[in-house]
């Protein structure tokens, strides 16, 4: 108790303690999700943003990286939103439905297809749409977070049985001058049977320090397709904390691939659990870090049921002084027989200053699994490079094609094969960018 | 065409070539010949521009240009071209895009313009044909599950498509079938011309019956020891190395 009395608030931590109060009355949800809100506070005020000392953040130290807290972002006009989104360029001329935010406020007015809602996430909550459908999550601090002072967001839904053919494509558009805060959250739901191809893209100005804090949240019924792409191509300055929280029914198909180019600090979460037997994920990451970025990939895999498959595989290319953090974790319950998983992450070091920090954990309490996790860092093979620069191709490009090659294996399960050529786009244009 | 003086090379401490002096001329093919360790594939890793090797003395000559400080790409778009012992297999890379990128990068080099797709695709066909190569080879990762035989093969599409002044090749026979061997063989004769010149590494003669050469040299102990016509090959052949062993130690 001592300890608690004596912990000393970082300027964030202040801010934080005291904007909740202030302003928690204006912020979305009934008497349910006050519940929420409050008890995600209460878990902040006891512990503080996490530290080195805290498991789960030990290569991500928030409360260093995150000294002041960034006021919410007002509104945008109506001119300001239309300007900031007629200058994003990411996902573009994919024909996707799209929903857009702008400085973390959501831009109302997406089309409408059928099988396909699109509600803003006060009047969800208001008709009694719930959140938070993984336990586990609550406890995190960047999700408790966003749980506390969440005031902006979607709930789309796909009807039972429809087939949502066009990608869902949620943009995140940030701008202006100043540092600000964000804190939106997506609720997904895909019926039983159902099908969703959904986008997420992150991009923003250099200029500014922002503090963004994204939750999707994706509820598959029995049976429904999901396939997920969410790309972080945001400022050079900005801290971005994403969590993906999926939940998914019997037979569910659910693809998953997050890239990061962005971001001074990122750290994406997943938080998957398989509710339903016979269940399918494949869980991707391709991330290029350069000059004093840091990413962290820390990922939660639960398989709670029988005969379930999960493949987790993840790419980190880094080059300048940058750091990549993988965190990933399969849990497999003493009932889930037949789980079939399979982790393995995979980084490629460019230059002599990079950092890479691999933890993979297994926890299994069943004896009839097949489990396996693999760690790989290293520099691009010499006799490669040789064999191509032998062929007559400049060393710089030689190394270009070694690391798509290598980033090409996560990126290469995304069907959508628009969708898979704008992410080779982005992967030339970031080695390009290096020479 | 290309000259090799007093060449002296070590790799961790080892020296491995120790006073090498070879002169091939333009349009002449080169056998050389000798033992296991004898230096063959350091000679052929240094000429293309490895970089392990350290060069403690001579110098190597394309038509009279040091190439010594020049990166491998620099000496591929001069016109040098190593056919690999052993041909890496670049898991990701498509064989057509590899293809492309190496023959542009070396246009590019040379100030020529890049080629067009049709184009381009035109010259992979012709090659392929002649070397028996199936399209679906060329579809997939380079070298990746390909046999032996198939590596081979693919090294002289690459040298029929890049169509190189200097053409080294290491040991191209070793792992290849007498059928892989005579289309391997007769993919190398076709690219015979005056101006083309060959260095052919081996230590069997079987393979310069399909490429006969015009001369022969034997290496031992990081230096050639004796040089010859066709016929020395054959006396190697009957002979061994015993005597090279021997007169090196």
């Amino acid at each position: 108790m001592a300890a608690e009395l004596k912990l000393v608030r970082t300027p964030a931590e202040e801010a934080l303690a005291e904007r909740f109060p202030a302003i928690k009355a204006s912020l979305p949800g009934g008497a349910q999700i006050v519940k929420l809100r409050e008890a995600a506070f209460e878990r902040f005020l006891k512990r503080g943003l996490p530290n080195r000392r805290v498991e789960e953040w030990k290569y991500t130290d928030l409360r260093a990286l995150m000294r002041e807290a960034a006021p919410f972002a007002p509104i945008p006009s109506d001119a300001e939103a239309a300007r900031a989104l007629g200058s994003a360029r990411t996902f573009a001329d994919l024909g996707a439905i799209q929903i857009a935010f702008v400085n973390g406020h959501h831009v109302p007015g997406s089309e409408t297809v059928e099988g396909l809602e699109v509600v803003p996430l006060d009047a969800a909550l208001a008709a009694g749409a719930s959140v938070g459908p993984i336990e586990a999550a609550r406890e995190d601090a960047a999700y408790g977070l966003n749980t506390a002072f969440m005031n902006d967001g979607v709930m789309i839904r796909v009807a039972p049985g429809a087939i949502v053919e066009r990608p869902v494509h949620v943009r995140f558009v940030n701008t202006g001058g100043s540092a600000f805060a964000t804190a939106t959250r997506v609720l997904v739901e895909v019926g039983e049977g159902a099908s969703l191809t959904l986008l997420e893209s992150h991009e923003g100005l250099d200029s500014a320090a922002c503090q963004l804090n994204d939750v999707v949240e994706i509820v598959a019924g029995d049976r429904a397709r999901v396939r997920h792409v969410r790309l972080n191509a945001e400022g050079t300055q900005s801290l971005a904390l994403s969590t993906l929280v999926a939940k998914l029914g019997a037979h569910v198909s659910f693809d998953t691939l997050n890239v990061v180019i962005g971001s001074r600090m990122a750290r994406h979460q997943v938080y998957l659990t398989f509710a339903g037997e016979h269940a399918n994920a494949n869980i991707n990451g391709a991330t290029m870090l350069k000059d004093e970025q840091h990413a962290d990939t820390t990922l939660v895999v639960d398989h709670a049921v029988p005969h379930c498959t999960s493949r987790e595989l993840f790419k980190t290319v880094i080059d300048g002084d940058a750091t990549g953090v993988f965190q990933g974790k399969i849990i497999v319950r003493p009932h889930a027989q037949k789980t079939d998983g399979r982790m393995m992450s995979a980084a490629v070091l460019l230059s002599d200053a990079g950092t890479m920090n691999n933890k993979p954990e297994l926890e299994i309490f069943a004896d009839d699994v097949q489990c396996a996790h693999g760690a790989t860092c290293g520099t691009l093979d010499e006799d490669l490079l040789f064999y191509l620069m032998a062929r007559g191709l400049p060393r710089a490009e030689a190394e270009s094609l070694l690391v798509q090659a290598f980033l090409g294996e996560a990126i290469e399960a995304v069907e959508d094969e628009a969708v898979r050529e704008a992410l080779i786009g982005v992967v030339s244009a970031w080695l390009e960018a290096r020479h | 065409m290309l000259e090799i003086k007093n060449l002296t090379v070590q790799i961790e401490d080892k020296k491995i070539l120790d006073g090498l002096n070879l002169t091939v001329k333009k349009g002449e093919v080169a056998a050389i010949m000798g033992p296991n360790g004898s230096g063959k594939s350091t000679l052929s890793y240094v000429i293309a521009g490895k970089e392990d090797y350290v060069v403690l003395d001579g110098e190597i000559l394309l038509d009279g240009e040091n190439i010594l400080e020049l990166e491998p790409n620099e000496r591929a778009a001069r016109g040098l071209f190593l056919a690999f012992q052993y041909p890496l297999e670049i898991p990701g890379v498509a064989t057509m895009t590899f293809l492309k990128a190496a023959l542009n990068a070396q246009r590019k080099a040379r100030g020529e313009a890049e080629l067009s797709t049709p184009d381009f695709m035109r010259r992979v066909n012709a090659a392929a044909q002649q070397l028996h190569i199936e399209k679906d080879m060329l579809k997939r990762a380079l070298n990746v599950g390909f046999s032996g035989g198939e590596k081979k093969r693919m090294e002289i599409l690459q040298m029929a498509l890049l169509q190189p002044r200097f053409c080294i090749l290491d040991e191209t026979d070793s792992g290849l079938d007498i059928d892989a061997l005579r289309i391997v063989a007769e993919g190398v004769n076709a690219l015979r011309s005056p101006d083309r010149s060959f260095l052919v590494i081996t230590h069997y003669q079987r393979l310069l019956n399909h490429i006969v050469p015009d001369t022969v040299h034997v290496m031992a102990n990081g230096r050639v020891v004796r040089s010859g016509g066709p016929e020395l090959a054959l006396e190697l052949e009957k002979n061994g190395y015993a005597d090279y062993r021997q007169q090196a130690a």
